[in-house]
Order: structure tokens, then C-alpha cells, then sequence
């Protein structure tokens, strides 16, 4: 009896111990991450390293940055608005890990009003070197010849749906080739505000879509009127910053959607904007574009990533700064994650509230506020292999750059994009049966298809002989028999044959 | 040897019960009346079936195109796998025998589960082709997978629904009624069972407090 009980435990108890999932924890994760395929979290070697973190005394200012708002790179020159001391610090780089201050720009000459700036929080240069500069504080957008000599200000459109009371406080530009400025003002949340290259206002762009639903109009209409004003009210977000791609497309970014909608796929964290002003963002990726894809809370912080800003690089992959964990997230082109990384704290390379990221080739420029400092990261080996491979594949070069996918796979067995790279290379290298293994291994379906299709075909064109003849022996093979059987049967019961017996 | 097999009572009666599967899943209604009227039907067959079902369904996990199915090996737990067809299965069979016995069906528990069996049929039947053919298509193709796995799911729920019919000799009217009614007693019977083990539970910890109560005092 007791032997038996013993044994009906121990067969309870394996049950239960196979009945427990299987789940491995990490003891602690790497700085650099990307998502798989389930959006399970993947260790990653490095893609950027923190190259030196510059501070207001690394680069010699006589007076702290306070507040900055905004870097900006053109060529090897490097400005930021020192918001909180209305000034805007011009440095250069002179070497991969120096920068040196070059001059202050706190005035300028020309022009009615005052010519200090009050609170600057965005600048850029053109190509010819004028300067665009958002003076928040005086309401307008400032453009000055290299020179610093006044050439005209962009003030508060004239424009009957916005509020008259409403003081035009321009927060982040851009400006296109032919000088048209792109800006995104606080209160002014029916998209990007757009000027022409003379200044007059030419209308607003690119607002976010605004869904309203059945529910929403049912309750809204059973609300009593103090509910109704506590209801979320419908109206396009804000817009939180913007970057110009190298093609003239504007990336813009928004931390407000909620967490549902960003999960969903509602609303968007980031979205391209062509010159109509619609969102043209190829986002083919497993994963929405919003940065983490866990959102609850956990070491201090809670909700979703908020992005703070955008740069594009030269090629295709944009990086998004994520202000609420203080990490950054590289897509590609087709909306991929490529990278994430950072994380909140005071050691290199983690940050406290950045706010603005900027690129400058390959290299990474991030100006956190609170810490008034300048993080410049640079590519790692691994990274530049990485764009390597991206590199190569958008230049035609499809053998290269499989075997540049093939190193990354070497240094990260992880990392889902490396081997996709490969199976693209391959495909295009016409070998159908090595790519669609790649494409099965991290369920890429469609390009699997497409190599299967080109597989199937090859096989059944090679194969043709043995495939007709199996089928034809599939049909005669029955036809042949069941003529013999109605021949024998015929003979078995002719009467010539039967009379004999 | 084998021939001795093949030539035994017991399985050329097993065989025919079996094979009667294909006759039930083409003539519903003669073959599900003819399932225990006329005594084609046999337990081995119907344990069988089942089992093939189950077996079909673990098999599609690993076999089946990743385009249609892709599988989270670290969160899959065989067990609870099997049990998600298994449960509801027997929830049917337990809630349509006791619905149906007092409203003078004329099925017994054993009937009920034979029939439910034979109605499983198309679900290997359909599905095992199904899985082979998944790994010859690409995405673009990947409707017919769609449609025909899906058919092969609805045939196998009418089937259920005829078969009670006939093994309780219920109009297509009151079946109907007692399909319904059985889907409420599945729903009745969870809701009992979870209470259950909420108390079974509660009272355990009762105890288990109780003793180390005690331990710690002593």
C-alpha cells in the first residue's frame, strides 16, 4: 500500500514539475539589447561605445550650460543652445574624441527688437551658413547670415483657427534646401508649422490622424457636461521634435499616445513625412516602432518610451531617444530594430534626461540637461560591421554582404537581422535552398516564399521527366489493369471457352 | 503471424468499426443511427480516433509549415496542450450525457462518447494531408491551408451535432436546443469546478497553517 502511494506521488509530482513552464532568468542584461522575433529580450554585443562624455569644463566655458536644449552638427561644427543662459555654444571637432569651443553666439546685429536671444531651443545652419535659430523667448524664428547679421524672423502664423491669445513659442526647426523652415511650436498642435523661404506662413502639416469611435461618441453623449469636460478630448498630439533626412523627408516624434495605443498600433511614437505632410513609414518589422516593448514599470520607471528626438543616418537607419529610460533605438529602413541601448544612472554611456541626439557620420552626439553634458558615441567594430552589411546590401554589393552578415552572426548567434541579412544575400545569389533555411530559422515568411517559389520552380523544371512519368504511370498504371481485368473477364465468360467445360 | 492476426475476430470487428468511421463522416445520419443501433461502432475504434485526434494535433506543432504555425517552444507545455482539446471534450461529452439523460435521451454516457469520437474523424483525416501539403506552399498560396483547415474544423462540429442527434433519436429541432444547453452545461461545470479548487485549496492552507501552528508551539 505504502509502496504504491509512493509511487502514485512520484508520478504526481513529475507531472507536476513538467506541468511548470521552463524559464531561464538572466542575472543581468547587456548594455546593448535588440528584440527577437517573440519580443523576448536578446543580449548584444556593443554597436557604439561611449567615445568621452564632454562638460561644460572638459570644453572651457567660463559659464555652465544651464538647461540646454538642442545640439546640432553641420560639417565638423557642433552648436548647442545653451537654453538657460540665452546663448548658443559654436564648437568644432578637431579630432574623433576632441571638440573645442569656437566662439559664443549671444547676439546678433541688425533688426528691429531685441538682438539677444531669451531661451533659444532650436538652431540650424544652411547650407550656405545662415542661421535659423527657434528664440522661444521672443516669439519668432530668427535667420542670420553667417555673419550673425540680421535677415528676417518667422513670427506667429497668421492663420484664423489659431488662438489669438496664443504666444508663438517655436520649439524645434528644420529647414529644407531651399529655406523653407519646418517648425514644431508648443500649443500649436495641427502638425508642423511651415514657412517659405520669404517667410510667410504656407500652412500646417503632417498633424497626427485623430480616431474617434463609435464608443467614444456613445459615452460622450450619456456624459453629463462636467464628465464631458474630464473626457480625453479628441484633438491631433503634439509633435516632439523633428530631423530632416538627407532626402528631405522629416522624421517627427511624439512621447503623448498612451501606452494601448502605441501597443496596438493606434498611435504612433514616430512617423516620416513627406512633402504633403503623410506619413510614409515602412514599418515591415516584427515589432511597432515605440522603443521598449515592455511599458510597465519596474526600477523607478513606468509607461512607455518617450521619445524626445530623432537623427537619421546617412543610411536609412534612424536612432530615437528615448527621455523617460534614457536609451536610444536604431531602426533600418524597414523598420527593423537594429539596436537599443542606454539605460538611466551617472556612469558613461547611461543618461538622466536627454534631450536631444544628433549624428555626425556614423557618431553619436546626446545632450543631456540635467547632467549639462555632451555624450559622443562611436561605432564599434561590430558596429561598423553591422552598417557594413546594411551598406553593402543597399549598394548592390549582395555577395559582400552576406559575408559581412556572416561575421555578425559569428560575434552575435542573437541577433534575428543577421540572419535574414544572409538569406537576402543568398536569395539574391539565385541559392534558393541555403536562403530559405535563414528565412525559417527566424520566421521571415514572405522572403521565404520568395525563395521557395524560386526553389519549387527550379525542382519541377529539373525534375519535369520523373514528374510526367509518374503521373502518367499514375493514370495508365489503373487504366492498363482494369483493361487486362475486362479482357480476362471477357475471356472467363466467353461462351466459346465455357461450352468446352 | 501476421496473417494470424488479421484473420482474428476481435480485429477484423476492430478494423470494420474503424473503417465504419468513413461511413459515418460520408452518410452522418444513417451512420451515427447505425453507430449504436446496429452496434458498428466499437470502443477501440472510438479511443482510437481520439487519440489520432490529439496525436494530430501535437504533430501539426512541429510538422506544419512555420508560415502557418510558428511555436514558442519555451511557453509550450505538451500537457496542457493535449488537455485544451481533451478538457473541453470531455466537458462535452459528460454535460450532453447528463442533459440529455433526463430529458429522455436515449444515448448512454458510452454512446455519447463513441459518437463524439466517430464526429472527430475529419480532423485527422483532413489535417494530417493538410500538414504535408503546408510544406509545399508559400505565403501567396496560403488561403487554401486557411480554408480547408478550417472546413475541416466545421465538419467535425456538425458531425458532433448530428451524432447526438441520432444516438438520443432527437428531432434536428430539440437537438439544436440541447446542443445549446449542453454548451451552458459545459460553462456550469467549470464554474463549478474552479470553485471547487478554490475551496479544496483553501481548506488545504487551512491545515498546512494549522500544522505549523503547531510545530512552531512545540
Amino acid at each position: 500500500m505504502k509502496a504504491k502511494i509512493a509511487k502514485i506521488s512520484a508520478v504526481m509530482m513529475s507531472i507536476l514539475i513538467l506541468m511548470i513552464p521552463m524559464t531561464a532568468f538572466a542575472e543581468e542584461t547587456s548594455y546593448t539589447y535588440i528584440y527577437d522575433y517573440w519580443g523576448d529580450v536578446q543580449d548584444s554585443p556593443d554597436l557604439y561605445s561611449v567615445c568621452r562624455v564632454f562638460t561644460s569644463s572638459d570644453l572651457g566655458l567660463d559659464v555652465m550650460l544651464k538647461n540646454p536644449q538642442s545640439i546640432y552638427c553641420y560639417k565638423d561644427l557642433i552648436y548647442i543652445c545653451d537654453s538657460g543662459n540665452n546663448r548658443i555654444v559654436e564648437m568644432k571637432r578637431t579630432s574623433t574624441e576632441t571638440m573645442e569651443v569656437v566662439r559664443i553666439i549671444d547676439s546678433f546685429q541688425g533688426g528691429e527688437g531685441p538682438n539677444t536671444f531669451s531661451n533659444p531651443t532650436d538652431i540650424a545652419v544652411s547650407e550656405e551658413g545662415e542661421f535659423f535659430i527657434a528664440d522661444q523667448g521672443n516669439a519668432r524664428i530668427l535667420k542670420l547670415d553667417s555673419g550673425l547679421n540680421y535677415m528676417m524672423e518667422f513670427v506667429k502664423p497668421v492663420d484664423n483657427t489659431l488662438d489669438k491669445d496664443l504666444v508663438f513659442q517655436p520649439k524645434k526647426l528644420v529647414i529644407d534646401t531651399a529655406g523653407r523652415v519646418y517648425c514644431i511650436a508648443t500649443g500649436i498642435n495641427k502638425g508642423l508649422v511651415k514657412y517659405e523661404s520669404d517667410g510667410t506662413f504656407s500652412g500646417f502639416i503632417g498633424a497626427t490622424p485623430v480616431d474617434f469611435d463609435w464608443t467614444d461618441y456613445v459615452w460622450k453623449k450619456l456624459a453629463t457636461q462636467a464628465q464631458r469636460a474630464l473626457m480625453e478630448s479628441f484633438v491631433p498630439t503634439e509633435y516632439d521634435n523633428l530631423f530632416m533626412d538627407q532626402e528631405g523627408f522629416i522624421y517627427v516624434v511624439t512621447g503623448a499616445p498612451d501606452d494601448a495605443d502605441l501597443k496596438t498600433g493606434e498611435a504612433d511614437a514616430v512617423r516620416k513625412l513627406n512633402l504633403i505632410g503623410n506619413d510614409i513609414l515602412v514599418r515591415n518589422g516584427e515589432w511597432n516602432i515605440v522603443g521598449d516593448l515592455y511599458m510597465g514599470s519596474g526600477g523607478g520607471y513606468d509607461g512607455h518610451s518617450y521619445f524626445a528626438d530623432v537623427t537619421v543616418l546617412d543610411n536609412d537607419i534612424y536612432v530615437c531617444l528615448d527621455r523617460n529610460r534614457g536609451r536610444l533605438f536604431g531602426y533600418d529602413d524597414q523598420g527593423n530594430m537594429v539596436f537599443a541601448f542606454g539605460g538611466a544612472g551617472n556612469m558613461d554611456g547611461y543618461f538622466r534626461q536627454p534631450v536631444s541626439l544628433e549624428h555626425s557620420g556614423y557618431d553619436l552626439l546626446v545632450l543631456d540637461p540635467l547632467d549639462g553634458a555632451i555624450t559622443l558615441m562611436i561605432p564599434t567594430e561590430y558596429g561598423k560591421l553591422v552598417y557594413q552589411a546594411i551598406d553593402q546590401f543597399d549598394q548592390g554589393d549582395y555577395t559582400g554582404s552576406g559575408e559581412s552578415w556572416e561575421q555578425v552572426m559569428q560575434i552575435n548567434g542573437n541577433y534575428d537581422l543577421a540572419y535574414i541579412g544572409i538569406g537576402r544575400s543568398l536569395l539574391r545569389q539565385e541559392r534558393y535552398r541555403e536562403a530559405m533555411d535563414y528565412f525559417e530559422l527566424k520566421y521571415d515568411d514572405e522572403n521565404y516564399s520568395k525563395a521557395y517559389k524560386q526553389y519549387r520552380k527550379e525542382w519541377v523544371e529539373e525534375h519535369i521527366v520523373i514528374i510526367v512519368i509518374v503521373i502518367l504511370a499514375l493514370f495508365l498504371v489503373p487504366m492498363t489493369v482494369g483493361r487486362i481485368k475486362a479482357i480476362k473477364h471477357e475471356i472467363d465468360t466467353d461462351e466459346f471457352f465455357t461450352r468446352r467445360n | 503471424m501476421i496473417s494470424k492476426i488479421t484473420q482474428n475476430k476481435t480485429y477484423q470487428k476492430y478494423l470494420d468499426s474503424l473503417k465504419f468511421a468513413l461511413y459515418c463522416i460520408s452518410h452522418p445520419l444513417d451512420g451515427f443511427w447505425d453507430l449504436t443501433h446496429e452496434k458498428r461502432g466499437t470502443y477501440a475504434a472510438a479511443n482510437t480516433i481520439l487519440i489520432a485526434t490529439l496525436l494530430m494535433r501535437v504533430l501539426k506543432l512541429r510538422y506544419t509549415s512555420f508560415i502557418f504555425m510558428r511555436v514558442y517552444w519555451e511557453g509550450l507545455n505538451i500537457f496542457l496542450y493535449i488537455a485544451s482539446v481533451l478538457f473541453p471534450f470531455v466537458l462535452w461529452v459528460i454535460g450532453n450525457w447528463a442533459l440529455t439523460t433526463l430529458f429522455d435521451g436515449k444515448g448512454r454516457l458510452g454512446q455519447v462518447y463513441m459518437a463524439t469520437c466517430y464526429a472527430l474523424a475529419p480532423y485527422p483525416l483532413v489535417q494530417f494531408p493538410l500538414m504535408i501539403f503546408s510544406n509545399f506552399v508559400t505565403v501567396d498560396e496560403a488561403e487554401f491551408y486557411m480554408v480547408i483547415s478550417a472546413l475541416s474544423l466545421i465538419y467535425a462540429a456538425v458531425l458532433i451535432v448530428v451524432a447526438m442527434g441520432q444516438i438520443h433519436e432527437y428531432s434536428a429541432g430539440k437537438n439544436l436546443l440541447f446542443t445549446v444547453a449542453t454548451l451552458f452545461a459545459m460553462l456550469v461545470m467549470i464554474f463549478i469546478l474552479m470553485i471547487f479548487f478554490s475551496m479544496i485549496s483553501q481548506g488545504i492552507s487551512y491545515f498546512v497553517s494549522l500544522a505549523r501552528e503547531l510545530l512552531f508551539r512545540l
